[in-house]
């Protein structure tokens, strides 16, 4: 729990938080930006050179400019009339508790699987790209594969979608 | 001798970080580089705006310019002073933090591209594993960085310009990848200090450089289109286009903001000269084995440079690509040939030695362009407009 | 094939970016304040008014008709007529302009005023580095600055100046003759006698008769 944990994670979280409360919705999108930056420092921080990059490369190359073009093709980028607190809180609360606390003991529970309390990391195998490359070429290629249909077929029917746009208009 | 010369950048950050306690001395010495950097690059952007001015003059027959110092050498510095003392203007109704926060994230993050490119022998700032992946991940956030510079201004004509601008990179960020992934599968590393080291070999005196394989040679030419693409350059230079909407997604940026913009896609373009020299030309390697003795930095530096040039010629060469002139190049020229280069680059590597798969690798490639040239490119929507309205 | 077009685009723009250092015509640009274009002949500026000989003043073409004071679109010129008359170049008397202004900065070099002046007085310069700081006045000409001699016509439009000078030379032969001819027809019909009906002698004829005695 060293200084640089409790920095990023503080961005992190400062980030989710003005994601949430900010009235200006392409400032929350600019803001959720802020707390994938803040989860890619933190993979970096573990030696997770591969999860951290592809977090940056996706996550802010590729989603926050899906989350802000969004926005903007929609109404929402003026702001609201109304003020961002719903108005029964209660519901949201209950609702904010319960997944927190179903996450909170996912993570408690996964945690008294690892060893030591004290925080100290053991030696575990340096993951290399290469190691993460054989991985995916050979005990999870069905995975792989999967998920590139998955994603064709999203191309597609984006594609077909806007296609069809543009033969109604016609 | 030689060694001392070639090495001479680091021993000399050794010996000035010596003076520290050993405590200190890892953060300094890297303290020391980035430094380093960010002195080095801001001096090559004025030297290569210099370049264009003057060599874009050269090519339309007339001098650039010439009256500031002799043969206009202290141009930069007065485009400098000038920057400096205009006034900032922020229109009243733009979101000032944005505003203020778009041409800073754009300036930080091309400066952190350089970390990973390996500037000479043992001249690397952060030595990762997946170098390359870092690089493109940095290079990936700089949409958003013009995104926000033509959203905050609140102006439409911005907008659009930055809308254009990152539907462009959107588009050409694909091929640059993958071209690129052919080098890296190739080499089997995504580290670029492994790719250089694997380009840094000689047979007969040339150089095993990528760009001497059909593959190699058909993806530095795609990773050439699609950096100047990235980077916002002519021709590619529709969402800054100075005819056509001003200045685009900065239109309203003055002064030194619009000097940080400026700096920040000069330093881009030099960062991916960098990137194309590290992964299609060698790196830091000679161009034969007999100009070894010449400083590794050198080289490195010298590709750039001859980078930037090609840049700047086809600027003044070239007209500048219409909007879906330029996404229908992308997605249906450049992109389909950037996979078949990946998979002639894998039927390189497993036809073994010799002289049938030049031959094999080079026809394929040559037959793909011709047809796609020929198909690919033709518009069969040649006919009356038809328009749709919004509702 | 493909990208032969972008091929020999780069080819053409290498061949100026070579040239430019080796030959001229790759490099046309003349640096203003240090060098000068050479003028064409028929350069037109601003206007001057010539004089013949060597004083301004008499030797001034310019006889106040004011017809290029009521053609000159912007009306940048301004003459005021005199009310007597000074002998000119030749020693005839002549109306003379008291006032001649141009004010230069209306001034569109048109050479309308050229154009429609019977006296060949008003031609144009071809001088353009007039700046002053003057604001008020300094782009306002008198008729002393706008007269320029003959010469210096000559010097900066020689085919023009020729061909006006050749002009006016064969215009004052012919007025010249047709007053010797009337002088001479008067002369003998004044001795022939003054019972001969002068048929031959129009109203027009004798004033031009009474005109030409009056040029010499």
């Amino acid at each position: 729990m060293s200084i640089v944990f409790y920095v990023i994670a503080g961005l992190s979280v400062a980030g989710a938080l003005a994601a949430v409360l900010l009235k200006n919705t392409v400032h929350c999108a600019l803001a959720l930006t802020l707390a994938f930056a803040g989860l890619a420092l933190l993979f970096l921080e573990l030696d997770a050179q591969f999860a951290g990059f592809a977090q940056i490369l996706v996550y802010i190359g590729a989603v926050a400019i899906l989350v802000v073009f969004a926005i903007l093709l929609t109404r929402g980028s003026e702001t609201p009339h109304e003020t961002v607190y719903s108005r029964n809180p209660l519901v949201g609360l209950v609702t904010a508790a319960a997944i927190f606390a179903v996450l909170g003991w996912a993570v408690l529970h996964s945690s008294q699987a690892l060893p030591g309390p004290a925080g100290t990391p053991t030696a575990e195998p340096q993951v290399t790209v290469m190691d993460i490359g054989n991985a995916l070429m050979g005990r999870y290629v069905l995975p792989l594969e999967i998920v590139a249909l998955l994603l064709t077929a999203a191309l597609i029917g984006a594609v077909i979608v806007a296609m069809h746009e543009k033969e109604a208009a016609r | 001798m030689i060694e001392k010369a070639d090495q001479v950048f680091v021993l000399l950050s050794h010996w000035l970080v010596s003076f520290l306690p050993s405590a200190l001395q890892p953060a300094a010495a890297v303290l020391l580089s980035v430094v380093a950097i960010i002195v080095t690059f801001p001096a090559l952007f004025a030297i290569s705006v210099l370049l264009e001015r003057k060599g874009l003059g050269r090519m339309q027959n007339r001098y650039g310019p010439n009256r500031v110092g002799p043969f206009g050498i202290f141009q930069p510095v007065a485009d400098g002073v000038k920057a400096l003392i205009k006034e900032d203007i922020v229109p009243f109704r733009a979101d000032a933090v944005v505003h203020f926060l778009a041409p800073v994230f754009l300036v930080v993050v091309v400066f952190m591209g350089y970390a990973v490119l390996p500037m000479g022998r043992n001249m690397t700032l952060v030595n990762m594993d997946a170098g390359l992946l870092f690089f493109f991940a940095i290079g990936a956030s700089t949409e958003l960085s013009v995104f926000m510079a033509g959203w905050s201004s609140r102006n439409k004509y911005s907008l659009l310009g930055a809308m254009r601008a990152v539907a462009q990179m959107i588009s050409y960020e694909v091929p640059l990848l993958m071209s690129s992934v052919a080098v890296v599968m190739i080499t089997g590393s995504l580290s670029l200090g492994k790719i250089v080291d694997a380009q840094n070999r000689y047979t007969y005196g040339l150089p095993h450089w990528y760009v001497f394989t059909p593959w190699g040679f058909a993806g530095f030419v795609l990773f050439a289109i699609a950096a100047m693409a990235e980077t916002n350059r002519s021709p590619f230079d529709l969402p800054e286009g100075e005819s056509e909407l001003v200045a685009g997604y900065f239109t309203e940026y003055s002064g030194f903001k619009f000097a940080l913009f400026f700096l920040g896609e000069y330093v881009g373009m030099m960062g991916i000269s960098g990137l194309a020299a590290t992964l299609f030309l060698g790196g830091w390697s000679a161009p034969f084995s007999w100009l070894g003795w010449v400083p590794s930095w050198f080289w490195f530096f010298a590709k750039v440079m001859l980078a930037m040039c090609i840049f700047i010629w086809v600027r003044g060469t070239l007209p500048r690509l219409r909007q879906d002139q330029l996404m229908n190049f992308a997605w249906k020229f450049v992109l389909p040939l950037t996979f078949l280069n990946l998979m002639v680059a894998g039927l390189w590597r497993f036809m073994g030695e010799g002289w049938l798969r030049w031959l094999v690798c080079s026809a394929i490639l040559l037959l793909a362009y011709t047809l796609m040239g020929r198909n690919g490119m033709r518009s069969d929507h040649i006919g009356p407009r038809s328009y749709r309205y919004a509702d | 094939m493909l990208g032969e077009g972008i091929l020999k685009g780069l080819g053409e723009t290498a061949r100026n970016f070579v040239g430019s250092y080796v030959s001229a015509e790759r490099l046309t640009t003349v640096q203003y304040p240090e060098e000068r274009a050479p003028h064409i002949e028929a350069t037109r500026d601003f206007p001057f008014l010539v004089y013949d000989g060597t004083d301004w003043e008499a030797g001034l073409r310019c006889v106040a008709c004011q017809i290029c004071e009521k053609e000159c679109p912007p009306k940048c010129i301004y003459i005021v007529k005199s009310t007597d008359k000074k002998p000119d170049a030749f020693g005839k008397p002549q109306i003379y302009p008291t006032r001649f202004d141009i004010d230069i900065s209306v001034c569109m070099s048109c050479q309308i005023c050229v154009e429609v002046c019977p006296f060949e007085a008003i031609k144009m310069d071809t001088e353009f580095e007039l700046s002053t700081t003057d604001r008020f006045g300094g782009l306002l000409y008198d008729r002393k600055e706008l007269a320029k001699s003959n010469e210096h016509y000559h010097k900066i439009h020689p085919t023009e100046a020729a061909e006006v000078d050749a002009r006016l030379a064969e215009e004052k032969v012919k007025v010249d003759a047709k007053a010797r001819a009337v002088a001479a027809a008067a002369a003998a019909k004044a001795a022939a006698g003054p019972a001969q009906a002068p048929a031959h002698i129009t109203p027009k004829l004798a004033a031009a008769a009474a005109e030409g005695d009056k040029q010499e």
